[in-house]
């Protein structure tokens, strides 16, 4: 005790730093997660905290709802193949782009194909909302091959790959930019020693390029693991429409719908609080596996 | 490194004149719907209903930009957007530096270093969610204040780690130094530390930026008043009903509505809230990689 007290002379000032940070995450991070007990009570806002106690009754309710189930599995779906479209393009497109031996024509390539990246889905589903339309350029064109129109937006079944595409041609040129760092640090000599050995440009990506990114590609997929729950709030919560909620709706715009719009704390909580769990499980999981299979660490 | 990869060949030049066509499809792919909205933006209205434009305005009219910096609710909500960008990333930053210091030293020199580091990393896996956040933002009085967009982000973690990274690469005789001249924690790291940390501060302070200009959902829920809302939340609201925008416009309706329309008007304003991203979006091409680079070096 009074060691400690000694030590804490000494590196107050560091305390005190830490202080506000200390704070501000207990209110806004903390404090929240005494607020899930409303997920077991049946919440009045005048009530507040006192409302009073269901039980399991909320999870029930939820669970027993049929459009519950596909909920899920629309986030799964849609989340499932952004994150497998999400590695395969940028991976080809980075071998792609690494074959380029213009250094201008390289950089002018990245930087316009990572440019959708820093913009809001605000703005992305604006676009694409005129963009897509029936009476947009993308149905003109394809009107002109005779195809369509086709009601990417409109219709249950075209709207949820309308979302992956989306989010995929969206972000990337920034999984690009993270694959092609690796590429560039790859060891020159191993290319000199194939091609003394006779290997040619294909042989070459098939044995030494791939390989050498290998580590890189399964860091990404793993950490990726932990976004399965999250098919992309922002980007669905813009583009969707109640003809389209059959297959778009995913968990979050469920929430918000739920809990916010209609209200309902209670059942909106008990959601999340679902979807949380499973989240934590699976964010937890997948840093274990990175540090296990790819000595990635946070920390 | 040149003798391997200048090599020519029938199949290559093959290659090369595909891949770069393909590329270049591909960018364009990523550009095009930001041209064709720029097109509509300065088309009139009649054109733009006829699908007579595709890259260039028909019609050429500045009507919609007109609109938007008088009659309707854009000027208000840029400036919103402007002083929350502001705010923002004041108090990110402050909170970044003053959290990251004590973080990077080890836990000799700061008791409980580690126990501090898992009560902010914990927050990325375990939250209370949507609606237990809502309900306290609400009940602590943050609604309709801007204090509601700003302080439940107030220090993103990830950038927090960047920070501490980048601190830990710095070499130690410089804190050393200054401390044998006197200088105490304080002085250290606002004096000495602060001028070296401009890389990482250029870095962080860019994610602030984007993230605090793109976003549109805190601006939703937490505004209740929409003349408070913030750029994105307000080009949302007009996503989903610029119809009602238009109604409700004030000046020479008649006149406005000649030459503009939903698409016309709606592609002017998402247009100009594009361009302070495409303004900053170099700098932040150029210190993204190495924030990706800085944020996975271990500690």
């Amino acid at each position: 005790m009074r060691s400690l007290l000694i030590t804490l002379r000494k590196q107050w000032p560091f305390h005190i730093l830490l202080i506000p940070a200390v704070v501000v995450i207990f209110i806004f991070n903390y404090i929240p997660l005494y607020g899930l007990v409303i997920a077991f009570q049946r919440y009045n806002p005048s009530m507040g905290f006192q409302s009073p106690w269901v039980g399991l009754d909320n999870f029930v309710r939820v669970f027993s709802q049929p459009n519950f189930v596909q909920t899920i599995w629309n986030t799964l779906f849609i989340a499932g193949f952004q994150i497998i479209g999400g590695i395969i393009v940028p991976v080809v497109f980075s071998l792609l782009l690494n074959e380029v031996r213009k250094a201008l024509a390289k950089r002018v390539f990245q930087t316009v194909i990572y440019m959708p990246y820093f913009l809001s889905w605000v703005i992305l589903a604006g676009v694409m909302i005129d963009i897509l339309s029936r009476e947009g350029i993308m149905n003109t064109f394809l009107s002109s091959f005779n195809i369509g129109p086709i009601p990417f937006l409109g219709d249950p079944h075209t709207f949820r790959w309308t979302m992956i595409v989306s989010e995929i041609w969206k972000s990337f040129g920034f999984g690009t930019v993270i694959f092609l760092a690796a590429l560039t640090s790859i060891d020159p000599s191993l290319y000199e020693s194939a091609v003394v050995d006779g290997a040619k440009r294909w042989k070459q990506t098939w044995y030494i390029t791939i390989p050498s990114i290998m580590p890189i590609i399964v860091l990404m997929s793993i950490l990726s693991l932990g976004n399965i729950l999250n098919a992309g709030f922002d980007q669905i919560y813009n583009l969707y429409s109640p003809i389209v909620y059959s297959t778009g709706d995913i968990i979050d715009t469920y929430v918000y719908r739920l809990g916010i719009q209609q209200a309902q704390y209670s059942v909106g909580t008990a959601v999340g609080m679902f979807k949380a769990l499973i989240a934590a499980f699976m964010i937890s999981m997948s840093y274990y596996l990175a540090d296990k299979l790819a000595g990635y660490r946070v920390l | 490194m040149d003798v391997v990869l200048n090599y020519r060949s029938p199949s290559r030049t093959v290659f090369v004149v595909f891949n770069t066509i393909f590329l270049s499809l591909t960018a364009a792919v990523c550009i095009i719907p930001f041209i064709h909205l720029l097109a509509i933006s300065f088309s009139g209205s009649s054109a733009v209903a006829a699908g007579r434009v595709v890259f260039w305005p028909v019609e050429f009219t500045t009507v919609s930009y007109e609109f938007a910096f008088r009659g309707g609710k854009f000027l208000p909500a840029l400036w919103v957007s402007i002083w929350r960008v502001l705010l923002g990333v004041i108090v990110n930053l402050a909170l970044i530096v003053i959290t990251a210091y004590p973080l990077s030293k080890n836990k000799d020199k700061v008791f409980g270093r580690n126990i501090y580091m898992m009560y902010f990393v914990v927050t990325i896996i375990i939250n209370g969610g949507l609606i237990p956040t809502y309900i306290l933002v609400t009940k602590i009085g943050l609604l309709n204040s801007i204090w509601a967009l700003v302080l439940p982000g107030a220090l993103p973690i990830f950038s927090m780690i960047i920070m501490m990274n980048f601190m830990r690469g710095l070499p130690e005789e410089i804190e050393q130094a200054a401390m044998i001249d006197g200088a105490g924690v304080f002085a250290t790291l606002f004096r000495v530390m602060l001028p070296l940390l401009t890389p990482a501060l250029a870095t962080v302070g860019l994610f602030s930026v984007v993230s605090h200009w793109n976003d549109w959902f805190s601006g939703l829920i937490y505004m209740q008043d929409s003349k408070k809302y913030p750029l994105q939340t307000y080009l949302h609201t007009l996503i989903i009903d610029f119809e009602e925008v238009i109604r409700l416009a004030q000046g020479d309706t008649a006149k406005i509505l000649a030459y503009m329309n939903v698409r016309t008007g709606r592609a002017a304003q998402l247009f100009l809230a594009t361009i302070p991203v495409l303004i900053v979006y170099p700098f932040i091409q150029k210190y993204f990689t190495t924030g990706l680079v800085l944020g996975s070096v271990k500690g």
